[in-house]
Formats: structure tokens, C-alpha cells, sequence
């Protein structure tokens, strides 16, 4: 049983998406970093997935379990990577470590060589210069990128669409005066405002996320607002106002659709753009707090350990292929959308 | 073949089965499929068919202006003096273009260049047949100019296209395929985009210099009338085949094909209704209605004057009567009609169904714009493309009554049934569908509301002359059975005669003239409506 009804224009839009392939398996590969990466506490960790001890079953990644739970003598939370409290488990049960045995901030103390050291059966990408996990720190790191991304995006999109329609189907004094200050709003320095605001205010991700907001959001306005101009005086507006069909409802049934594809066109952009701002905020330290698993972050740590070329490189590959596959993607979206195409078969 | 009028010397054109086929393969698209016809010297010929039949196409290919590769001639001749056109190297043909055959396309202002002036355009024609240059060109241009009617020719030799009126642009295209004197004039549809007295100008123009000249007309049109009034000798072109051709009066009176019987009687004729009394009062009834819009200078955007696009229009309509409004582009009859409906901002009073309407807010409005709903004339960009025909007719139900699917799905199918569609296309979209079929739509669209007054602008204007018909006959029939009031705007003074009880004539954003159908038609009181009748009918200019 199909659970909602897909209009015809909606599934030939579906079959042009899906006859793109690089569009496609970009999607999957994107899929899946952005689905495993959800779960990065089950597959980087500094604590293992499951324990039986004495029979009974303890899962350390959802909660605490003091050391004395498993025999020990301190009340604080349990160091699975302690021998001597791995000792104990392994004498009266057994541990379920994820593949990675580090968490994003876990220090490796006995790595044989000073940190940063080479990948290695334990590191297998190698560990940064604090002797943390470079693999860890990259899943971790990537799902806060892609979450990021994808909450500026959506954020800024609503906030832009609403604008740039509501400047284009009125027009006149509203469009004036909302063009005029955006104008003035976009000529202000925003690095210069980014390093003032980071260095006033903490930073953190819904910081970060607020202050690049007050200038991602115009990037869909001038679209947005040039489709509604255009739109607002085609016909079958006109007849839906002789309808007597109120102006929400034509901007979001009428004009919102033709604005979407000019939106979805960009989409990749503020999304790749949002990441990439991230990074670069990361990358000069002005970014998310110290110690938050970031690519920027590691990109720096890249830049400032030349020796050790591992961390540059993770750093390079997954910033590129991540941006590499958004804009695939947003390529596929927009060939999907593309009325001449969506027409002509 | 039948054809007394061929002259026994070879013609100054033969097209020997002439096919053209636009891609490969089963996608193929067969445009023309074996054409032949002849212009013999000095002679007009025509070309007439609806969209589709492949007449442009066949014209095109005389002087090999298709897109090459993409189409193809499979098979055929054309003979110029002699010479196979389809066979000449790109070198030689390029000194039969615009050297022995002229070309005047359509659209005047997109065939000129918008940054160069007049005299330049046309002094590049005969140049590039190896023309005259200097002052003997500049002399050569002026007598051009002054031969397609430009009295001022040597003021206006630095105009720019944008200056000039279109059928002042369609005179310069002229003296362009004019200037190096060809022998052979195609011209495809140059009146079409043009208003009627300036198309009954143009055509008298092409008639002088088809006589002084003696310059043979290839017209390539779909209007039978001015087939009749322009050519010698008529060819029907129909999906690709020419199915009747002979002397034109010939072929027009006594058509022997059922096509162009269809045709010729697919010409609106006038309507033949009773004076009928307007019973009740006017269902729309206007005073002194001004659309003004402001010109704006200077940084200050300061208001310096207006263009005054409706300028004290009064009018009244009766129930179940059709009030035609008639006028050239730029008279401000579309206008008039938006602002009846309260779809652009005006002046003055109007009343619906006894009701101000003007002044009202947009929300008190609301629930009286189902009763008054308008037509547009393209049938393409007056229906959502991304909405199914179901999404498009319910639009306005969903908004005034909120019926629930069911009820919806009925009324939807009725109003389809009532427009002569079936309900099995509900969930198509506009593009699965014909030029007249959509504007069907969009009249299903209106009357699922069951509305008193209906504004049709120019409703008929882009359709083939047989869906016309088709599409007038159901306008009667509709209104017979709702007793709608019909405001019918149209340049078209045919249509008008065929659906108008009363006639109201706008020129330049006022009325000209206004009366019952019968006495505007027949016994026109102002000097424009005899100008636009003579034009309309007789194809002549006053």
C-alpha cells in the first residue's frame, strides 16, 4: 500500500532524478556518511557498546556506570580503557567494543612514538598532534558539518524564501525598502563582524549557527524575488485573484513552484557554503570551542604539523568529497526540477 | 492539374515535391510531405493553412532557412529560373537571398537589429550584394524608404527600431527585402502581429509594389480573407500536403475539398439573435472609469505625467447580453477590463449587480469575484503548468464553497462536460493539451462558479480560425444556457460581429463610439470605426 500518493509531475521528476547516476550515488554515498555518522557513539568510542558482567547486561554508551559497578574501588564513572577495569570485566563477563576504540577526545597514552603519530593498527588514520583519534575525530567531526550545514540551509532558506516572496508579489514601497536594506546589510565586512561576535560571545553550535545566519539568509533573496516580479503578472495569477484565491495562498500554489527551481539551483551552494564556513571558522580557531571535533580544526592541526601529512590529507579528502557529492547531488535535484525536461518525456 | 492561369514559359518558381522531415529515426517529425506548387513571374500566390500544416516550413526551405542539420529534405526540387535552390553551393545561395528573393518574416521587431538605425539595416542589404556605397547608398536607402511609405524617409534614416510603430518596422523589413530589387517576395504571415488598419495599409503597400514593380508575392497566411484580397492563385496546405489550389476566387467560393469547405465556413459569421430586452438591471455597470498610470522622472521618481490607458470609459451590461469592446493594441481595452474585475486599481464608479464594487477591500471583495470572472487570451500562460486540470478548475470551489472530493470531483466533471471535455482528463495536465482545449479549460475554470458576468480578452485571438469557431459556437451556447453577461474584448471586428449584442469602439484609452452591433456595424457614426471597419472587412485603408 503506497502511504501518500505521488502526482504524476512529482514521479516524472522522480524518474529524471533518478536516470542522473552520479546524482544517485552521490545521494547514497551522502546517505549513508550522514546515517552512520548519526550513530558515531556506536562506532567511535571510548567505551564499549554492551557488557555482560556477572550475568547482567550494561550498556556504557547510552549511560554511566561507576567503576564500582564492575568491582572497582572509585565512585567515579568506569575507564573501560583502564586495564585494570578491563581486567575485572574480562574475568566475570565480557565487553562489546565498537570498531573504533577512541572517542573524539579520547588521548592515546601509549602510542610509541610522540604524538602526532603515523596511522597504525590501533590509529588507523593516525592520531593529531594531542595524540586524539584522527579517525574518531573525522566521523565525529563530519556529522556535526553535515548537521550544521543542513540547519543553516533550512533555517536561511525559510528565512530568505519568505522574504524574497513577500518583496516580490507586493513590489513597490515593501520591495524598496526591503532591497535597500539588504543592500546596505550585505556591503558590511562579515568576517570582520564573525571574529568581533565569536570573540564577544562563546561559541558554540547554536552561536555559531545564529551568527551565520544574520548573513547566509540573503544569498536566496534576490531569486526568489526576481521569479515572484516575474511571476505575479503571468495569467494564470491573474485568474487565481479573479478567482478570488487570497495572496498566500497564490504566492505558496501558484509562484512558489516556479520559484523553487531557481532555489533548488542554489540550495547546494548555501549548503556547501554553510559547511565551508564552518571549516574556515574552525580553521582559524575562531570557530567551535576547543576540543569539539571539527574539519577545520583538523585541517589546521594539518597545516600546523607539515611532518604529519596524514592529518592534511584526511582533512583534504573529506572536505572535498564532502562538498564534491553536495554539489552532485544539488546538480541531480535541479535537472529533477527542470520544467523542459520534466515536460518532455 | 486544372490550372488555366499557368503561364506556358517555365514559372519563376517550381517546388517539385518538396518533403521535410525535422529529426531521424521513428522520433521523426514529417512537416511537409511532398509539396509541390509554382509562382510564375509577377504573380501572387498564397499559401494558407492553420498552424501545423507546414506552409512557414515550406517557405523556409526555398531559401534553406530551416535548421540544418536537424531538418532534412527527403525528397524534392526547387527550381528558382531554373537553378535547384536545394542543391546550390551555400555561396551561390547566398547571393539568391536577399539578392533575388526577398524575405518578410512576422515578427518585425525581432527580424531588426535594436542597436542599429534604419538606414544602416537596410544600407547592410545592399551592400552585401555588392550595392552601391557612400552617397549613392544613402540615396539608394531614401528612395527605399520613400517607396514603403515613409514620407519623412531621409528624418528617419537615423531611427531606431524601437522608435518606429510596428507597421512602420514591418515597412523598413520591406525595404530591406526590397533593396536589391528581387524578383520573388516571400512573405510569411507579415500582417499577423500587426492591427487590422495597419495591416489593410501594409497589404495595399505590397499591392503597389507587386504592380510597379512587377515583383511576384509568395503570402504565406492563415487568413482566407487576405489570401482572397492579395493573391491570384491559392494553395490550401493541410499537415503537410496541399489539398486544393487554383485561382483564388475559385477556390474560395467554390471550395471542391471538405477542408477547405471547413474552413471557409469556419469564418465567424454574425450573429443572428433577437434585440432581446434587458430585463433586470445591469448585472455591470461603469461611469467615467480611469486607469492612469503615472510617469515617474528623476531621482525623485517624480510624477511628470501619465499614460492614460483608460480615460472616463462609462458603460452598462445586461444580463445574458454580450457587450463587444473593440479597439487596436494600445487602446486600453484589456485594460478596461482588468479594471472592471478590480484586477488593477482605477477611478470611478462601478457597480456589480447594483453593488460599488470600487473602494471595496480586498477581503470584502472575496466573495463577490465568483460571480465575476475573466478569460485571457493565451491559453498557454493562463493555466498553472504544474497543476492537473482537476487542481486547476477546483481552484476556485476550494476557495468559496470548500466542497469535500467528492462533491468536488462532480462539479469539476460537469463544468468539463459543459465546455465539451470529457472527465477522464481531470487529472492530465495543460500541456497534454491543444490551444483550444486549454482555453476550454480556462473557461470550465470560471463557470464550475456559475458566475453573472464573464470578461473574455480577446479569448479567440491565438487559436486557428476553425477552433475559433468551434469555441464562439460554445460561448453562444453557454450563455444561452446560464444567461451570463459576456464583456467581450477582441481587435477582431469578425469575432466581434459574431458574439456582440452591443459595441463599444476604444481608441486611445477613450470611447470612439458605442451602440447596438447592427448600427455600429452598419451605419458607423465615427470616422476610426469607418477606418477600422473598411480595414477589417474590405482589407482596405482610409
Amino acid at each position: 500500500m503506497r502511504i501518500f500518493a505521488l502526482s504524476p509531475l512529482a514521479r516524472r521528476r522522480l524518474a529524471h532524478f533518478r536516470a542522473n547516476r552520479r546524482g544517485v550515488v552521490s545521494l547514497w554515498i551522502l546517505g549513508v556518511v550522514f546515517v552512520v555518522t548519526l550513530f558515531a557513539e556506536f562506532l567511535a568510542n571510548d567505551r564499549p557498546v554492551l557488557i555482560v558482567f556477572r550475568g547482567e547486561l550494561h550498556a556504557p554508551v547510552l549511560r554511566d556506570y561507576p567503576e564500582t559497578a564492575f568491582g572497582g574501588v572509585f565512585d567515579t564513572p568506569a575507564d573501560y580503557r583502564d586495564p585494570a577495569v578491563a581486567g575485572m570485566i574480562a574475568a566475570e563477563g565480557w565487553m562489546l567494543w565498537p570498531p573504533v576504540r577512541f572517542s573524539y577526545d579520547t588521548v592515546n597514552f601509549d602510542l610509541p612514538v610522540p604524538a602526532p603519530a603515523p596511522p597504525s593498527a590501533v590509529n588507523w588514520l593516525g592520531t593529531d598532534d594531542q595524540g586524539r583519534d584522527v579517525l574518531a575525530r573525522l566521523i565525529y567531526g563530519l556529522r556535526l558539518s553535515i548537521l550544521f550545514g543542513l540547519t543553516l540551509t533550512a533555517v536561511s532558506s525559510l528565512i530568505g524564501v519568505a522574504a524574497g516572496a513577500v518583496q516580490g508579489y507586493f513590489g513597490g514601497w515593501i520591495d524598496l525598502l526591503f532591497q535597500r536594506a539588504i543592500e546596505i546589510w550585505s556591503g558590511m565586512p562579515q568576517l570582520f563582524i564573525l571574529i568581533i561576535v565569536s570573540s564577544i560571545i562563546a561559541p558554540g553550535f547554536w552561536t555559531l549557527l545564529a551568527v551565520l545566519l544574520l548573513f547566509s539568509w540573503t544569498a536566496l533573496v534576490a531569486v526568489v524575488r526576481a521569479e515572484f516580479l516575474r511571476a505575479r503578472n503571468f495569467d494564470y495569477v491573474r485568474a487565481a485573484r479573479a478567482l478570488g484565491v487570497p495572496d498566500a495562498a497564490i504566492m505558496a500554489r501558484h509562484i512558489l513552484p516556479n520559484a523553487m527551481v531557481a532555489t533548488l539551483t542554489y540550495l547546494p551552494f548555501v549548503l556547501s557554503g554553510a559547511v565551508v564556513a564552518l571549516t574556515s571558522l574552525d580553521f582559524l580557531g575562531l570557530g567551535l570551542p576547543p576540543g569539539a571535533p571539527s574539519l577545520g580544526e583538523l585541517l589546521r592541526q594539518g597545516k600546523e604539523n607539515l611532518q604529519a601529512p596524514w592529518l592534511a590529507l584526511t582533512g583534504f579528502i573529506a572536505v572535498a568529497a564532502l562538498l564534491t557529492l553536495l554539489v552532485f547531488v544539488g546538480e541531480a535535484v535541479r535537472d529533477a526540477f527542470d520544467p523542459r525536461k520534466a515536460i518532455d518525456v | 492539374m486544372s490550372d488555366g492561369s499557368q503561364t506556358v514559359a517555365p514559372p519563376l518558381l517550381a517546388v517539385e515535391n518538396l518533403a521535410v522531415s525535422f529529426g531521424a529515426g521513428p522520433d521523426a517529425v514529417n512537416a511537409v510531405r511532398g509539396v509541390s506548387f509554382a509562382v510564375g513571374r509577377g504573380e501572387a500566390v498564397a499559401l494558407v493553412g492553420e498552424s501545423g500544416s507546414g506552409k512557414s516550413v515550406s517557405a523556409l526551405s526555398i531559401l534553406r532557412l530551416l535548421p540544418y542539420p536537424k531538418a532534412r529534405h527527403s525528397s524534392g526540387r526547387i527550381l528558382f529560373e531554373g537553378r535547384d535552390l536545394l542543391a546550390l553551393p551555400e555561396a551561390e545561395l547566398r547571393a539568391v537571398r536577399g539578392g533575388m528573393i526577398g524575405m518578410v518574416f512576422q515578427e518585425p521587431m525581432s527580424s531588426l537589429n535594436p542597436l542599429h538605425a534604419i538606414g544602416r539595416q537596410i544600407g547592410e542589404a545592399l551592400a552585401a550584394h555588392g550595392g552601391p556605397g557612400g552617397a549613392a547608398a544613402h540615396e539608394r536607402v531614401v528612395a527605399l524608404l520613400r517607396d514603403v511609405g515613409f514620407a519623412d524617409a531621409e528624418a528617419r534614416l537615423t531611427a531606431l527600431p524601437h522608435e518606429l510603430s510596428g507597421g512602420q518596422r514591418q515597412r523598413v523589413m520591406l525595404a530591406m527585402a526590397l533593396a536589391n530589387d528581387p524578383r520573388l517576395l516571400i512573405a510569411d504571415e507579415p500582417t499577423t502581429a500587426l492591427d487590422v488598419t495597419i495591416q489593410a495599409q501594409i497589404l495595399t503597400l505590397l499591392k503597389r509594389l507587386r504592380a510597379e514593380r512587377g515583383l511576384a508575392l509568395l503570402f504565406i497566411t492563415h487568413d482566407l480573407a487576405i489570401a482572397r484580397g492579395i493573391a491570384d492563385r491559392v494553395y490550401v496546405m493541410k499537415d503537410g500536403i496541399i489539398v486544393e489550389h487554383g485561382p483564388a476566387d475559385e477556390v474560395l467560393d467554390r471550395p471542391r475539398q471538405a477542408y477547405t469547405r471547413h474552413l471557409v465556413l469556419a469564418q465567424p459569421k454574425a450573429a443572428r439573435r433577437p434585440p432581446g430586452a434587458a430585463a433586470a438591471g445591469p448585472v455591470l455597470s461603469a461611469t467615467n472609469v480611469k486607469c492612469w498610470f503615472p510617469i515617474r522622472r528623476g531621482v525623485i521618481r517624480r510624477t511628470v505625467g501619465h499614460i492614460k490607458a483608460v480615460d472616463g470609459v462609462s458603460l452598462t451590461l445586461a444580463p445574458g447580453r454580450t457587450l463587444g469592446v473593440v479597439g487596436e493594441s494600445g487602446s486600453g481595452k484589456s485594460t478596461l477590463g482588468l479594471a472592471l474585475l478590480r484586477l488593477l486599481p482605477s477611478e470611478g464608479a462601478i457597480r456589480f449587480a447594483g453593488q460599488r464594487i470600487d473602494g471595496l477591500s480586498p477581503r470584502t471583495l472575496r466573495p463577490l469575484r465568483r460571480h465575476m470572472q475573466i478569460v485571457f487570451q493565451d491559453p498557454f500562460g493562463s493555466l498553472n503548468p504544474r497543476l492537473s486540470v482537476r487542481e486547476i478548475v477546483g481552484e476556485g470551489l476550494n476557495v468559496h464553497d470548500r466542497p469535500t472530493p467528492d462533491e468536488l470531483e462532480e462539479r469539476v466533471a460537469a463544468a468539463l462536460r459543459d465546455v465539451g471535455l470529457t472527465p477522464e482528463m481531470m487529472d492530465r495536465y495543460p500541456h497534454e493539451f491543444s490551444g483550444g482545449q486549454r482555453q476550454r479549460i480556462a473557461i470550465a475554470r470560471t463557470l464550475v462558479l456559475r458566475p453573472k458576468l464573464l470578461v473574455l480578452d480577446e479569448p479567440t485571438s491565438a487559436l486557428d480560425v476553425s477552433v475559433q469557431a468551434q469555441l464562439i459556437d460554445l460561448l453562444r451556447e453557454l450563455q444561452a444556457k446560464t444567461g451570463m453577461a459576456y464583456l467581450f474584448i477582441s481587435h477582431d471586428l469578425r469575432v466581434i460581429r459574431a458574439m456582440a449584442d452591443d459595441i463599444l469602439v476604444m481608441k486611445a484609452g477613450v470611447v470612439r463610439e458605442t451602440g447596438p452591433a447592427g448600427t455600429v456595424l452598419t451605419a458607423p457614426q465615427d470616422r476610426y470605426t469607418r477606418e477600422l471597419l473598411a480595414a477589417a472587412f474590405e482589407l482596405k485603408a482610409l
